[in-house]
């Protein structure tokens, strides 16, 4: 797998590097500024791209947005987005062009790195890893007119599990249930949000932005 | 109807006070002569130190009564502008009067008071009397102008003015240097008894899996694990403490990024309408934003609100935030130290904070501080969320 890395603290990059490299991903370039990264990004067109927020020049946002310039060029580019915090704002504008391959974790979940390698292979494919911090937000207070309002405890606790970007074998392992059982949970959760028969995988990004939304 | 009922009322009430002050004039002019005369005779203390402590007594609510006419008739404050009182001998209150020059201007007012401000009084008179007959005349002048001349003796000069504003800004900045200490002293703690107690946690957890390297490799890893746990602990702390130093969405996105997470990640719906055509200062931003932060808290904790609505302006060079909500209202600054505190930030920036919320609601808070706005980028932004 061809990875583009972007982050500005020598430290951590090189410790990423590291890391991905002996998880049998290759880096193809490690860039530590956002206007080097969307040079990289159109240029290697990578199979992911995991990328810091917090960026040189203004040590702002820029890394967020240089990802989100770079999927306007190439629709679909898997980003996965590393930060120090999580808001829920930003996870909201990486899924708004729905068409999925977007992650956002915080740094922490580095230390776990079998999960980790896990959601970088999960963004690849096309899926969406929302960290479990935007997930609990959510979960913490959902709204009183939200659309998720019409979903019942149990199918809250299955899209809190798909937008963290587990399959549905995962969730089932994690819920002690069957898959079949999820599966009945996640196609009540699309025909309650209304979002029409599809590929699946696009109408589970569907489901996790209209959670943001919530 | 109820125009011209006011308009009627004010006549009347002119009437009065041209009158009250037509018969008061007298009054004013002994005053002034038995100060001159207190003045005059001074060596003579026994003479002279009653004489004046009872027209130092008489000159002031007589100054404050022609202070209250010209307030009436202008729609402006007139406040006393007479140095504070201190306890004391009458000695001393008489050396504190000798050295206010507040004091002096009353006593230049006296006479002219008695004699162009009863010219002016009596036109005045005429005036309205002739307005109570006949309608649709323009005026009265005379007691305006009367008001006018009042209100240059009375009110406060420049520099009694530019005194106020010292102490003003003194007090505004002990403050800012105290919450700034209390914030120290808050994050020293926190991070004394948080993110520190737990890395060094984790150092003695590493220490005991280094010690079980060899014999245990189970343990080690069992170990290992809650080490990772402990620094994700830290890591949490650190971070709960960054958003309450500056949310990190505060320095990406500025006040209007930051009051949309803000709104976004609320369990309660708030409307948010906001237009600025700029940034304010950073330290302002900041202020306000946490003024918003502890207000909407407030209103999702206590008020058993539905809904609220978060209004954000730049009017005639003030910054305006306005967050209402359908809550039971009742909200009272001083129940919880929160806006108190933010009132005391904004107080720094001449800012202010004020709360309408009465009982059965709905609750308004109005957060307004003056200020210019940086570059020309506009910035409107109008969501449901």
């Amino acid at each position: 797998m061809r990875v583009v890395l972007a982050e500005d603290l020598a430290l951590l990059r090189e410790g990423l590097i590291q890391l991905l490299e002996a998880n049998d991903c290759h880096v193809v370039e490690a860039v530590d500024n956002a206007p080097s990264l969307l040079r990289a990004l159109t240029t290697h067109r990578p199979d992911v791209a995991v990328v810091d927020v917090r960026l040189p020049p203004t040590f702002t946002d820029e890394g967020l947005r240089a990802a989100i310039e770079a999927r306007r060029h190439i629709p679909g580019l898997p980003v996965l987005v590393l930060s120090q915090y999580v808001e829920q704002l930003y996870a909201r504008e990486l899924l708004a062009d729905r068409s999925g391959g977007v992650g956002y974790l915080l740094k922490d979940r580095v230390f776990d790195v079998h999960q980790f390698v896990d959601a970088v292979r999960h963004v690849a494919a096309g899926g969406t890893a929302m960290d479990p911090e935007v997930v609990s937000q959510l979960l913490d207070h959902h709204r009183a007119d939200a659309p998720l309002q019409s979903l019942t405890p149990r199918e809250r606790e299955v899209l809190g599990h798909m937008a963290e970007g587990r399959s549905n074998a995962a969730i089932a392992a994690r819920m002690f249930i069957t898959e079949k059982a999820v599966s009945k949970h996640t196609n009540s959760i699309f025909s309650r949000l209304g979002l029409p028969p599809s590929a699946d995988d696009n109408r589970r990004v569907l489901a996790v932005l209209a959670y943001l939304d919530g | 109807m109820r125009a011209t009922g006011t308009q009627a009322w004010r006549l009347v009430q002119q009437t009065a006070d041209a009158v009250t002050l037509i018969l008061l004039a007298p009054l004013g002019l002994l005053l002034f002569v038995l100060t001159v005369v207190g003045i005059v005779v001074l060596p003579v203390w026994l003479v002279s130190m009653p004489l004046l402590l009872l027209t130092l007594a008489l000159t002031r609510p007589y100054a404050d009564l022609h202070r209250g006419f010209a307030a009436r008739t202008l729609g402006v404050a007139v406040p006393p502008p007479y140095r504070t009182r201190e306890p004391g001998g009458a000695l001393r209150q008489l050396g504190r009067a000798a050295r206010d020059p507040a004091r002096w201007r009353d006593l230049a007012w006296l006479p002219v008071n008695g004699t162009v401000g009863v010219v002016l009084y009596l036109v005045g008179l005429v005036e309205s009397l002739l307005h109570q007959i006949l309608a649709p005349l323009p005026g009265p002048y005379a007691l305006e102008l009367a008001a006018r001349c009042n209100r240059r003796f009375l009110g406060s000069s420049q520099q009694a003015r530019l005194a106020r504003r010292v102490a003003e800004l003194t007090r505004s900045r002990a403050a800012a240097v105290d919450i700034q200490a209390a914030e120290l002293r808050r994050i020293e703690r926190d991070l004394h008894d948080g993110a520190q107690a737990r890395l060094v946690a984790l150092g003695m957890t590493l220490g005991i899996a280094e010690q079980s390297l060899e014999q245990d490799p189970e343990r080690m890893r069992r170990i290992l694990g809650q080490a990772r746990d402990e620094l994700s602990a830290a890591l949490g702390e650190l971070r709960g403490l960054v958003r309450g130093m500056h949310p990190p969405v505060l320095a990406d996105r500025g006040l209007v990024g930051a009051l949309e997470a803000l709104v976004l990640a609320s369990p309660l719906p708030v409307s948010v309408d906001i237009a600025l055509p700029g940034r304010p200062s950073a330290p302002i931003e900041s202020a306000v934003y946490f003024g918003a932060a502890e207000a909407l808290t407030n209103v999702i904790k206590h008020s058993d609100a539905h809904r609220a609505d978060l209004l954000l302006r730049h009017q005639a060079g003030v910054l305006v935030l306005r967050l209402t909500d359908d809550g039971h209202g009742g909200a009272d600054l001083d129940a919880g130290s929160g806006l108190r505190g933010i009132q005391r930030r904004l107080a720094t920036f001449d800012g202010t904070l004020s709360v309408d919320s009465p009982d059965g609601g709905p609750t308004e808070v109005v957060l307004e501080v003056p200020c210019a706005l940086s570059s020309p980028r506009t910035s409107p932004s109008s969501a449901r969320a």
